[in-house]
């Protein structure tokens, strides 16, 4: 294939991988790999670097935004980043030793989690019992609603750092903001509101991103011709996506399509995955 | 005197994670208008993997691509500003909980720049 025929094919991709993945809220690195190794025929190390730098695109750009706004918690953020930078690394330097095979099935499992993880109700939860370890690190606060800002506190440091860990190492390996992970660490252990911990979640995915594309840059494994495309398309969309539901108020069915789409993709990798074809 | 606050540090994250973005993509995109006009029709495949060509792979490299305008080049130096963005936000927030006197932050944050060093290290050895 020609660079034109190929960059034009990527950039379209792209572009409605990042639209999907803003309204739905998982990213557009999920479905940017499934493209470009099931439908493209790439290798899918280059499908991770590419990967991971639309990522670091997407996460930040969103994230300038909610951080003016004072919904993201910055501590909360800075403190399980640690978690979330070590976990990274590992995970991108043990990539190195895995068959290629295994990390398209992981990858399938993860995609199958995470649109299980889009279709939940999401109620917002406000969590008031005390723990000593949030008061000591001073990650409760207070977030923007329509009745003015609401304190919340912070339970579970322990747990939710842990899992953390587990969401920084599958960042790694996988080359995804593993968003879903990060969310499920925050809301369903820490306790943490939905909209705190989706803008805290999308604040340290650039960061966590960040700790594992310094090693796959290193190893050759960011090519700026299919990260060209990917970056730009995916942001692109990214924007589109958060432009549309400011003006949107209810997006089912489309978490429902997005979800069925995920779940097709997801099958796939994991077939290829066993039948050796990735 | 002046007190920097946490909505202070807001504004200048925000602003830095805006700004790096926008200058890291528009060096990508300048990067990738070159690599299209020069290598539009050649053949490309993605099937195995085999690393990425010396001239990006580099520094010294990279710096000489650009001055020759090799497109990829370009595209790799807008890559290498895209991954410093939140990097640079990290050192950033540092010297915002230094001037808040916020001595555990300080701390919590140098040991992430610290880990982001160490897995550069790391790769670099790889």
């Amino acid at each position: 294939m020609s660079v034109i025929v190929l960059t034009l094919i990527i950039l379209v991709g792209s572009y409605f991988a990042g639209l999907l993945g803003s309204l739905t809220g998982l990213g557009g690195g999920v479905v940017i790999i499934p493209l470009l190794t099931l439908l493209l025929g790439v290798d899918i190390h280059y499908a991770i670097g590419a990967s991971l730098v639309s990522v670091i695109a997407t996460s930040s750009g969103s994230a300038a935004a909610y951080v003016k706004e004072g919904i993201t918690n910055i501590r909360l953020g800075m403190f399980l980043e640690i978690a979330t930078t070590a976990g990274a690394m590992v995970g991108a330097l043990v990539a190195v030793y895995i068959p290629t095979n295994f990390i398209a099935i992981l990858f399938g499992v993860i995609l199958i989690l995470s649109a299980i993880m889009s279709l939940r109700k999401k109620a917002e939860l406000i969590n008031q019992q005390p723990s000593k370890l949030a008061e000591k690190l001073k990650l409760n606060s207070s977030y923007p609603t329509a009745n003015g800002r609401v304190d919340y506190k912070i339970k579970n440091v322990g747990g939710g750092f842990f899992m953390m860990l587990f969401a920084g190492v599958i960042s790694g390996l996988l080359g995804i903001g593993s968003g879903a992970l990060k969310v499920l660490a925050m809301d369903g252990i820490m306790r943490i509101p939905f909209k705190v911990s989706t803008t805290t979640s999308n604040f340290m995915i650039g960061v966590t991103a960040a700790a594992s594309a310094v090693v796959y840059l290193q190893r050759g494994y960011i090519d700026p011709g299919l990260s060209m495309p990917v970056a730009i398309g995916v942001l692109l969309g990214a924007l589109s996506g958060s432009k549309i539901l400011v003006h949107t108020t209810s997006s089912g069915w489309l978490r429902w399509v997005f979800a069925l789409v995920v779940t097709f993709l997801a099958s796939q990798m994991i077939y290829n995955g066993f039948t050796h074809k990735i | 005197m002046n007190k920097f606050r946490d909505t202070d540090m807001q504004a200048v994250i925000g602003w830095i994670l805006r700004a790096g973005v926008l200058i890291s993509m528009s060096v990508i995109f300048i990067g990738g208008a070159f690599y299209l006009y020069r290598h539009g029709h050649t053949h490309v495949d993605y099937s195995t993997f085999k690393g990425v060509p010396d001239f990006v792979h580099s520094p010294g490299g990279i710096i000489n691509g650009i001055f020759t305008l090799r497109g990829r080049a370009i595209i790799q130096a807008g890559i290498v500003l895209l991954i410093a963005t939140p990097v640079i936000r990290v050192v950033f927030s540092a010297i915002g909980f230094v001037l808040e006197k916020d001595y555990l932050y300080t701390g919590i944050t140098l040991l992430v720049l610290l880990i982001i060093l160490a897995s550069m290290l790391s790769g670099h050895a790889g």
